[in-house]
């Protein structure tokens, strides 16, 4: 951006040795000056608040920490009316674990014996469409950050990925550099990734979905806030210099939708540096074993301007700060740049004045660089100076919390009823729908060959599972585990779930569906679901159309919190996902949270002692709507499958119990490929055969053997039960009324998947199809 | 219920309490990521693990110490590189050299770092692929009468993860032809070869048999359900070795 020349002659001679530099003094009285308000991306109506706000124009400086922080994804102006509903459908249950709620860098959950943990997904779309590897590389950099801002060690990660269909030229570049990012900074920052997802769809074609997830644990008198309380504390910026990369890249890039005729937004993106970020992650926790800081925020999107005025309104108020103070890459940085400047593995700390000397002495030893650039006040105001002059005199409030607000108009779209109307039963696509043995035989081969329900070991080979020695379960587990207490074996288990094709049907349910996934795979795992984290990733909010999808998902998803008892603890929005008018599916990415009293009772999704029972739990109906099946028939219509939270409840419990009381070896949730992609993924996690039958549970249900296999009915699991468990396991389901049927033994010497009357597959056949399809397009 | 262990339950190799004295020291650099495991290790073994800072200019009086891995500095110039120049790698590279031939395990970078010092010849470049590459690696071990291999059989097969961007193992003819003939070669890659490392070799042993490098990591199969899928345990001999030899004498 350009500085606000200030209209003297003599004046700019003598700062021109550096910046023209807009003081407050000078913005009053030059009110006419012309700014670049819309460049920086705010609209007339919000400049013009700016203006009432202060009573006067915005300095350069001011205009740009507001232009940033009431962007769209600072603010979250287009969905917070609508977000409220997280916080206000809670009962009290579901807050008496609730250490830390939404709003926080994280929020945090009681786990019990004095321990807490925090979680958080959030987007990094459009960084890692312009540049992949660095756009995902920070996306992992910055969720790690909100994380260590809460007082937690991070523990692992998971990276939800949405990318455009498989053999289209640009996915190999998003999909070798996303991967590439997340594995080259993850890994060196020693964080177990233990799960995730990987979804190939033309619809994100030019906008992939980059989502990074994060958790961290810690001990409850650890946790910390970003507040600056205490009038005298020292304000200290800490970690990386500010460099003159992700300017802008808050209310730019992510505000706004791609289109052709715009430059290339390159030089917004971070470029991420992981060995500072591991280096800045140890030398946080030693300060807060220390004790050595009072208040504590990262820098992420809009950098200092945000850590400054978050920091300043959640705390006593007010904050002086000295910007010539800050440590930079580039010297040649104007004052607006430093404050919009989005550089990583930054952090803001306030320190009591007692403290500095052991501060510094942590610094030292982890050969990190600082810089103290003022400190708090009670005056209400945050203050920014440079070399002494006044360049920013705000209500920090004004900036951090108080931005615009949009009731953004929103309506059912017209094209609605008939895509809904639109079965895949019947339709053309439908045709020759498998019915022999050696069709459905096919099927199965294609479906688990196919992009979205084939293996990812391509993807997840390229992370580091192991480091930390706490994982118990990652992918392909239905849900990752990590062990959190040596001693006593208490750990969480982490899934995150998201179907666009089921949310793009019906939003309000296909939210509610991604929930009951991600709900389903914890407790496949043997975790007791405790909390949400969700990543709203949608088009633009400014077309109803998109508006109704996001705001019908936000209901969905908080009535199904609700009655699910899990509370939604934060998130993140990711809005303007389209490329010119074509939005992608709605996807909201939602992660659940579970904990385990002892990681040692976790259930893997696969068998592998012979001879136990297999069982199918739930019931099928005939629901192929959105389902892999159709996709890959190339249909698209009608409605989801259905949801039936008490099912998903009554469901979780029994696999929770079973769990806990060692009824169970194997569980495997199905989602989607229904039933044909739950048998084979549990036969070649610990390539070990089985023989199903399918007859009696397709009797009982009514179906035939093709939609038993292939549909996508909700609230079904399949568990293998060892003989000396079988009578319990059965009761168990009896006395909670739900439905459980034995639909084969696991076959430890066939080498193979014998679905009996219908076919058997050598299991190294399945492995070849499921495993060839990410080799043959990525290399 | 089930024949598999449960998860944490330590089936095996766990030496006498009367070692509970051994102190062995693990080594943290800026970067260094597995030596919080590497630490457990030592403590499942039955020894005391010390934590020792590169910065620190004596080795604390440990009996044995682990460089563990991870990226110290970032790999920046090159793995091991700057490491190298610590002020504690050359209290270790003397006390190694020396008549009580401290034994010395480096795992991953740790192995990077002991080629940067010269304590072991040869390099590791990019792997072959250019990924990083995670994943349960069996190994043969090749020479079970060093330090860090002797509580294992010789030829004996086990598996351990494997988890590194610059893992190809590389030296000249010459050097190779020398480790092969004096019995230096202490582990090779068996079924496939992850990296293209010359000759499957996974790691390799100084002469006097107390410095030991590999590239896969025995630290994170030390516990029954947190590491490879069926056996878990194959790295714990690593450690219990060590105390074998400082028991010994050896």
């Amino acid at each position: 951006m350009s500085e606000i020349s200030t209209g003297s002659t003599t004046e700019a001679a003598e700062s021109a040795k550096k910046f023209n530099i807009d003081t407050v003094e000078n913005a009053a009285k030059t009110p006419d000056v012309e700014l670049p308000w819309a460049e920086l991306g705010l609209k007339q109506n919000e400049f013009d608040d700016v203006v009432k706000v202060l009573g006067r124009r915005p300095t350069g400086a001011e205009l740009a920490m507001y232009s940033v922080m009431w962007s769209e994804h600072c603010s979250y102006k287009s969905s917070k009316n609508h977000l409220r509903q997280f916080g206000s459908k809670v009962t009290e249950e579901m807050k008496k674990d609730m250490l830390v709620g939404i709003g926080e860098n994280a929020g945090v959950t009681n786990l019990g014996d004095g321990w807490a943990v925090t979680f958080k997904i959030e987007s990094h779309n459009s960084p890692s469409f312009v540049e992949p590897y660095q756009g995902a590389a920070t996306g992992i950099g910055g969720i790690v950050r909100d994380i260590i801002s809460m007082g937690a060690r991070p523990v692992a990660v998971m990276d939800p990925l949405r990318f455009g269909a498989i053999d289209h030229p640009d996915t190999a570049r998003v999909m070798h550099g996303a991967v590439a990012g997340i594995g080259g900074y993850g890994n060196s920052l020693g964080l177990p990734n233990i799960g995730g997802e990987m979804v190939f769809d033309a619809v994100y074609q030019g906008n992939p979905l980059v989502n990074a997830l994060a958790v961290g644990v810690m001990r409850h008198e650890d946790i910390r806030l970003a507040n600056a309380s205490g009038k005298g504390n020292k304000v200290v910026l800490f970690g990386a210099r500010t460099g003159g990369d992700g300017i802008g890249g808050a209310s730019v890039l992510a505000s706004e939708s791609f289109d052709d005729t715009k430059p290339s937004k390159r030089p917004a993106v971070q470029v991420g540096d992981p060995f500072a970020e591991k280096v800045l992650i140890e030398c946080c926790l030693e300060l807060f074993k220390g004790s050595l800081v009072e208040g504590i925020q990262d820098l992420g999107a809009a950098g200092i301007s945000c850590a400054t005025s978050e920091l300043a309104s959640n705390g006593d108020g007010g904050m002086q700060v000295e910007l010539t103070s800050v440590l930079l890459r580039d010297p040649t940085l104007t004052p607006g740049e430093i404050l919009m400047s989005e550089s990583q593995e930054r952090m803001m700390a306030v320190v009591t004045p007692e403290n500095i000397a052991a501060f510094e002495a942590v610094m030292e030893k982890w050969a990190v660089e600082y810089s103290w650039l003022g400190e708090v006040t009670d005056t209400g105001r945050l203050i920014i100076t440079w070399e002494g002059e006044v360049i920013v005199d705000v209500d920090p409030r004004t900036v951090a919390h108080d931005g615009p607000v949009y009731d953004r108009p929103y309506a059912r779209p017209q094209w609605q009823d008939a895509l809904q109307a639109d079965t895949f039963t019947g339709s053309v696509q439908d045709g020759g729908r498998p019915a022999s043995a050696e069709d459905i035989k096919a099927a199965v081969l294609e479906l688990i060959a196919s992009p979205n329900m084939c293996s990812k070991d391509w993807i997840t080979n390229q992370y580091d599972r192991y480091v930390g020695g706490n994982t118990a379960l990652a992918f392909p587990d239905d849900a990752g585990v990590v062990r959190v207490d040596e001693e006593t074996g208490l750990g969480v288990a982490l899934a995150t779930d998201a179907n666009g094709r089921y949310t793009f049907l019906d939003p309000f349910h296909g939210a509610q569906l991604a929930l009951a996934e991600a709900y389903r795979n914890v407790a496949t795992s043997g975790a007791v679901p405790m909390a949400v984290s969700d990543c709203l990733n949608f088009g633009s909010p400014e077309d109803p159309d998109v508006m109704w999808q996001l705001a019908e998902s936000i209901r969905g998803l908080s009535d199904a919190c609700m009655e699910l008892g899990i509370p939604v603890t934060g998130g993140n929005v990711s809005l303007y996902n389209q490329t010119g008018t074509t939005p992608i599916h709605p996807s909201p990415v939602v992660a659940v949270l579970g904990k385990l009293d002892d990681v040692a009772r976790r259930t893997p999704s696969g068998w592998k002692e012979d001879g136990q029972a297999i069982y199918l739990l739930g019931t099928t109906a005939d629901e192929l709507d959105g389902s892999e099946w159709a996709n890959l028939r190339g249909h698209l219509g009608g409605l989801p499958p259905k949801v039936v939270l008490s099912a998903e409840r009554a469901l979780g419990e029994i696999l929770i119990n079973a769990s806990r009381d060692g009824m169970v070896d194997a569980a495997h949730d199905l989602s989607e490929g229904g039933l044909a992609a739950a048998l084979v993924e549990s036969s070649l996690r610990y390539n070990t055969g089985a023989r199903i039958a399918l007859d009696e549970v397709a009797a009982r249900d009514g179906v035939d053997a093709f939609t038993l296999l292939f549909s996508e009915s909700q609230a079904r699991a399949i568990v293998a039960v060892p003989r000396s468990e079988e009578i319990r396991f059965t009761d168990m389901c009896t006395a909670r009324n739900f439905p459980a049927a034995r639909i084969g033994v696991v076959d430890a010497a066939s080498g193979s998947l014998d679905l009996q009357g219908q076919f058997s597959v050598p299991l190294d056949e399945l492995r070849e199809a499921h495993e060839a399809t990410l080799p043959k397009y990525f290399g | 219920m089930t024949e598999t262990p449960l998860i944490g339950e330590v089936s095996s190799g766990v030496a006498s309490a009367a070692l509970s004295g051994a102190r062995i020291g693990v080594v943290t650099f800026p970067g260094t990521l597995d030596d919080r495991d590497a630490a457990r290790a030592v403590r499942l073994a039955g020894a005391t693990a010390v934590e020792l800072w590169h910065g620190d200019n004596e080795l604390a009086d440990v009996d044995a110490v682990v460089i563990p891995g991870g990226f110290s500095y970032g790999d920046y110039l090159r793995a091991g590189a700057i490491s190298r120049f610590a002020p504690l790698m050359s209290r270790i590279v003397d006390a190694a050299n020396s008549d009580a031939k401290l034994p010395v395990l480096g795992i991953c970078n740790g192995f990077q770092i002991l080629t940067e010092a010269h304590l072991l010849p040869g390099s590791m470049i990019k792997n072959d692929h250019l990924k990083f590459l995670c994943r349960d690696q069996v190994l043969r071990v090749e020479n079970n009468t060093t330090a860090w291999t002797n509580a294992y059989a010789a030829g004996q097969e086990i598996t351990v993860p494997l988890k590194n961007q610059d893992g190809q193992y590389i030296a000249d003819e010459k050097t190779l032809d020398a480790l092969e003939a004096e019995g230096r070669v202490a582990f090779r890659y068996v079924g496939m070869n992850p990296n293209g490392s010359r000759r499957d070799i996974a790691g390799i042993t100084n002469a006097a048999g107390n410095v030991v490098g590999l590239m896969p990591h025995p630290e994170h199969a030390i516990e029954v359900g947190y590491g490879p899928d069926h056996t878990g345990t194959d790295g714990l001999g690593f450690f219990t070795s060590v105390l074998n030899t400082l028991l010994g004498g050896k």
